[in-house]
């Protein structure tokens, strides 16, 4: 029964959660409340794991609730039940980009929607670097929270990045491996 | 089948390399799927990724879901998202049971500054990449130009972002361009 409910919680969250897997996190706060499945001590828990984890946090989040709430059954359930609404929807707008794929008025929109596209990429990955590059604990002069380390590592890494045509992984396992040796 | 099975190793492998919650994903994508196995191109990586953004679920699942469904139709999705997420259950999972404590050691602290710092490279890379292809105009450096301003300093919704872009996008190159000709 428990299974039945924490599949509908987690359908209900795949279905209205728009912009990534942060936007889950209203969700899960709601359900930590309305159900008392887990705790607020255990989301903030489960945002470190995400964080620390590969795979997407939305994704993560919802195993690690399943899990807590009924086990390896659980786990699978909730991250299945989160996945299926964005499946269905993917596949119609799949479906209809196919059949419009010559339309001149889909082209022209997606030609507006290219750039506009990378513009939020870029906005991601601001939000990124401010976790990378600023201490957190520096006060108010800026130029002392700047973490010159780990810039010069960003540098060096992209510069590599850009002449061998490694597979990512390469770079960020020696990413992590560096920042073990010097204590990033 | 032979296919379903290569996709869905793909997705997998691609949902190990995924730190940093999906950004790197990016420039895996352009990497192994763009440029390794062909399944999509460059272009339709940023629709998807556009699309992603405005529809619900998680942008990571609804790219790989996208790219599937392109390659075999509606198995390919589902086989390419079961691909994606699998390796999220089976590590979650094992932390959740033995090791709770996990994020708090000091060795996975310091891996993931670097980590971190690695995806900031990827990003970077990634957004290069795909700049050159999606900024194509004057109009397209200030659509780009507007939107990132507008995502990194307000609080304006990326569903709103998305959809504004796409209407300009129609009447910039689509009305406009009727009228000229």
């Amino acid at each position: 029964m428990i299974l039945l409910q924490l599949m509908f919680e987690f359908c209900k969250t795949g279905l209205f959660a728009v912009g990534g897997g942060l936007a889950t996190l209203p969700f899960l706060y709601e359900m930590a409340e309305k159900t008392g499945w887990f705790t607020n001590q255990d989301i903030l828990n489960l945002i470190a794991i995400s964080e620390s984890t590969p795979g997407a946090i939305g994704i993560n989040m919802s195993t690690y609730v399943g899990f807590l709430t009924s086990g390896v059954p659980g786990a699978i359930c909730a991250t299945l039940a989160l996945a299926a609404p964005s499946v269905v929807i993917i596949v119609l707008i799949a479906k209809c980009m196919e059949q419009f794929k010559n339309s001149p008025i889909v082209s022209a929109i997606f030609h507006g929607l290219r750039p506009a596209s990378t513009g939020l990429i870029v906005a991601a990955g601001l939000s990124v670097a401010q976790m990378a590059f600023l201490k957190s604990d520096a006060g108010t002069n800026i130029l002392s929270a700047i973490n010159l380390p780990a810039i010069g590592l960003a540098v060096v890494l992209f510069v590599l990045l850009r002449k061998f045509k490694l597979h990512p992984i390469a770079y960020i396992g020696a990413a992590a491996v560096i920042g073990c040796i010097f204590q990033l | 089948m032979k296919d379903l099975w290569k996709l869905y190793r793909v997705f997998f492998s691609i949902g190990i390399c995924t730190f940093g919650g999906g950004y790197a994903m990016l420039s895996l994508l352009q990497r192994v799927i763009v440029e390794k196995y062909h399944w999509a191109s460059e272009e339709e990586l940023m629709d998807y990724y556009a699309i992603g953004q405005c529809t619900p679920g998680i942008i990571a699942l609804n790219t790989s879901t996208f790219i599937g469904y392109k390659y075999k139709k509606l198995p390919g999705a589902i086989v390419a998202t079961l691909g994606f997420l699998s390796p999220s259950l089976i590590i979650i999972v094992l932390i959740a049971a033995f090791l709770q404590n996990y994020a708090s050691f000091p060795l996975v602290k310091h891996a993931f500054a670097g980590v971190r710092i690695c995806v900031c490279a990827l990003i970077l890379d990634a957004v290069l990449k795909l700049g050159k292809k999606s900024i194509t105009d004057k109009i397209g450096i200030a659509i780009f130009l507007i939107i990132g301003a507008l995502a990194v300093f307000t609080n304006v919704s990326t569903i709103a972002l998305v959809v504004v872009s796409g209407i300009a996008g129609y009447v910039i190159y689509y009305v406009r361009g009727r009228k000229q000709a």
